[in-house]
C-alpha cells in the first residue's frame, strides 16, 4: 500500500514567523493584560518567563485564539487570527493546554485525548492510534483507561499534554505544563518537547527558571504585558554571572533583567 | 504499474547490490509494496540468512500480540454520547424540566388563568444554551473555544440536544393540557434560532438573558397593566401563540435560522464565550 501524501503536507511554507505579533494588546477582563508586546518565534522551543500576573496566560490565551486580541497584529501560522473566517483550519493545525485544564471527571483518559482530537477535527480513522501515541509519549499507557478523577495532579497535567500533541499540531501553546510534574517527569517532559520543537513551535509558558535552561532554545521574559527580553538561555546565563540575586546564574539573570525593566519604567 | 520488475533488477536488490543510496532501488521498492507477484519471486530469491532473520522477527511479533495489551474495543456509544452531549449542560436540562412541570402544574391547579407553560415555552431552550457557551458555568470552555469545531459545528449540536431534551417534555404538556403544541414550539424555535443570531453578536448568555428576560418581563408588565379580572384570559402570550400568528412565527425562525447559518464565522469567534 502506497501512501498517500496530501497537499497539505507538501505545501511549501509562505509565512516567515510562526507567531508574529505587532503592539498586540489583549484585555483580561476590563484590564489591559498584554500592553503593546512585539513577538515574532519560529520553529523551536520557546520559553515564556515572567512574574505573577505579566500577562503570560493572557498572551497564552490570544495565541489559542480563545480569548480575542483587543488590538494590534496577531499573526498565526501566515494567518490573520482576528478573523473568524480562517479560526477553523487554523485551529486544526494548533495545539493548547490551558492553565486550568478544565475536564469531566468520569472520563477515561482515552476517552478525553480522543475527544479532542476529534474536536480539532482530526480524520476519525486516525484518532485511535493518535491517541494511543499521544498517551505513550507522556507515560500514562498503563493508566489509559483509567478514570481522569483516579489520577493524581502530576498525571492529569500529562493528560493535558497528551491532548495537546496529540494531532501534532503547528504551534503548541503550553501553560505551565511542569506544574505538579515529580523531578523524574520533568525530565521526560523535557526530553518530549526538544523532540516536538525539531519541526513545529512550541512555547511554554513556566516559573521555573531552570526548565527554561535546560529545554529551550529560546527565552522570553514579559512583565507588565510587554516583552523585556528575548535571546539565547546562554544570554540570560551571562547576565547572571555578574548581577542580579537568585540561586543559579540564570536565576540571577532574569532577577536582574526583571529589575533593570522596573527601574527604567 | 503495468509490467512487472526485470528478473536482473531483482535479483541485485535481493542479493543486497542495491544500496540505499542507488535511486534504482527506489522504483524496485515501490513497485514491490503494490505487487504481491513480484514479493513472492523476490522471496524466492532471498538467501537462508535473511530468511532466519525474517522468520525470527516473525516469530517475535507474533509472540507479543499473544501476550501484549488486548487491542482497545470500539465503544460507539460512548463515543457517541461523548460528541454529541455535554455534561454541564446537564444539570440545566433538569432545572429546565422541573421548570416546565411546575408550570404544568400550576395550569392543571388554575385552569382559568393564562397558562404558565405558554409565556414559558418559548424560552424553555436558552438556559441550556447559555451554559453551553459559559466561561463559568463550563470548566472546560477553555479546551473548546480554541478548537476546530467550535463554531457551527458545536452550535448545531448543543442546539440539537438541548431542542431534543426540552420539546417533548412541552408536547407531552400540551397534550395533557389539551391544546396543540404546535402553538409554542414554533415561538420555542424562533426564539433559539435568534439567541444564537444574537449571540454572534454579543455572546450566547448574554443574548439568552437579554431574549429570555425581555420575554418575560414583556409578557407580565403587559399583563398587570390589563389589571385583573376578564383580561386576564385574554393575556399576551395567549394572544401571540394563536394558530393564525403561526405563519409568522415559522418565517420568523426560517428567516434568523438562515441569518445564523450566514454568521457562522463570527460564531467561531472566541468572543461568544462569556
Amino acid at each position: 500500500m502506497v501512501r498517500a501524501v496530501s497537499a497539505h503536507e507538501v505545501a511549501p511554507t509562505r509565512h516567515a514567523w510562526t507567531v508574529e505579533a505587532v503592539n498586540l494588546t489583549v484585555k483580561a477582563g476590563k484590564h489591559l493584560a498584554v500592553n503593546g508586546l512585539d513577538l515574532t518565534l519560529g520553529t523551536g522551543v520557546h520559553g515564556l518567563l515572567g512574574p505573577n500576573g505579566a500577562g503570560k496566560t493572557t498572551l497564552m490565551r490570544a495565541l489559542g485564539t480563545v480569548v480575542k486580541p483587543h488590538g494590534g497584529l496577531l499573526r498565526l501560522l501566515g494567518t490573520d487570527a482576528t478573523r473568524g473566517r480562517e479560526l477553523r483550519d487554523l485551529r486544526s493545525r494548533l495545539g493548547y493546554l490551558p492553565q486550568q485544564f478544565g475536564y469531566y471527571p468520569r472520563f477515561t483518559v482515552r476517552d478525553c485525548v480522543e475527544y479532542m482530537a476529534w474536536l480539532r477535527e482530526m480524520p476519525s480513522a486516525a484518532v485511535p492510534a493518535a491517541a494511543q501515541r499521544a498517551i505513550e509519549r507522556v507515560q500514562l499507557a498503563d493508566r489509559a483507561d483509567a478514570r481522569l478523577k483516579s489520577l493524581s495532579g502530576g498525571m492529569l497535567r500529562r493528560v493535558g499534554i497528551a491532548q495537546a500533541i496529540v494531532n501534532e499540531p503547528e504551534l503548541l501553546l503550553l501553560d505551565e505544563p511542569t506544574v505538579g510534574l515529580d523531578p523524574e517527569q520533568r525530565v521526560r517532559f523535557r526530553e518530549l518537547i526538544r523532540e516536538l520543537g525539531a519541526d513545529s513551535c512550541v512555547l511554554v509558558s513556566t516559573h521555573l527558571v531552570e526548565d527554561v535552561v535546560a529545554a529551550c532554545a529560546d527565552v522570553v521574559i514579559m512583565n507588565h504585558g510587554t516583552r523585556v527580553f528575548q535571546g539565547l538561555p546562554a544570554d540570560l546565563t551571562r547576565f547572571g554571572e555578574t548581577h542580579g540575586i537568585g540561586d543559579s546564574p540564570a536565576e540571577r539573570g532574569y532577577s536582574h533583567l526583571l529589575m533593570q525593566h522596573r527601574s527604567g519604567r | 504499474m503495468t509490467a512487472h520488475l526485470p528478473a536482473a533488477a531483482l535479483a541485485a536488490y535481493a542479493a543486497g547490490d542495491l544500496g540505499p543510496d542507488n535511486a534504482a532501488s527506489w522504483t524496485v521498492e515501490v513497485h514491490l509494496e503494490g505487487c504481491a507477484e513480484c514479493r513472492g519471486q523476490l522471496g524466492g530469491l532471498t538467501g537462508p540468512p535473511l530468511r532466519e532473520l525474517l522468520g525470527d522477527a516473525r516469530e517475535a511479533i507474533l509472540q507479543q500480540a499473544r501476550t501484549g495489551p488486548r487491542p482497545v474495543p470500539r465503544r460507539r456509544v460512548r463515543r457517541f454520547l461523548q460528541r454529541w452531549t455535554d455534561w454541564s449542560m446537564l444539570a440545566w436540562i433538569a432545572i429546565t424540566g422541573s421548570a416546565v412541570v411546575a408550570a404544568f402544574q400550576l395550569d392543571r391547579t388554575f385552569p382559568d388563568r393564562p397558562s404558565l407553560v405558554l409565556l414559558l415555552a418559548p424560552v424553555a431552550p436558552l438556559a441550556g444554551l447559555a451554559v453551553a457557551w459559559s466561561r463559568r458555568a463550563n470548566p472546560s470552555w477553555e479546551m473548546l473555544a480554541g478548537t476546530a469545531r467550535a463554531g457551527l459545528d458545536l452550535m448545531l449540536r448543543r442546539t440539537l440536544v438541548i431542542l431534543a431534551t426540552v420539546l417533548p417534555l412541552l408536547i407531552l404538556a400540551g397534550l395533557a393540557l389539551d391544546r396543540n403544541p404546535a402553538l409554542w414550539l414554533l415561538p420555542c424555535l424562533t426564539f433559539t434560532a435568534a439567541t444564537l443570531l444574537l449571540g454572534s453578536r454579543i455572546g450566547v448568555p448574554v443574548a439568552a438573558a437579554v431574549l429570555g428576560g425581555g420575554w418575560l418581563t414583556a409578557v407580565a408588565a403587559v399583563s398587570f397593566a390589563g389589571g385583573p379580572g376578564p383580561t386576564l384570559t385574554a393575556a399576551p402570550a395567549e394572544a401571540l401563540m394563536r394558530a393564525e400568528t403561526m405563519p409568522g412565527w415559522a418565517a420568523a425562525a426560517v428567516i434568523l435560522a438562515l441569518l445564523t447559518l450566514l454568521r457562522a464565522d463570527d460564531l467561531r469567534s472566541p468572543a461568544n464565550w462569556r
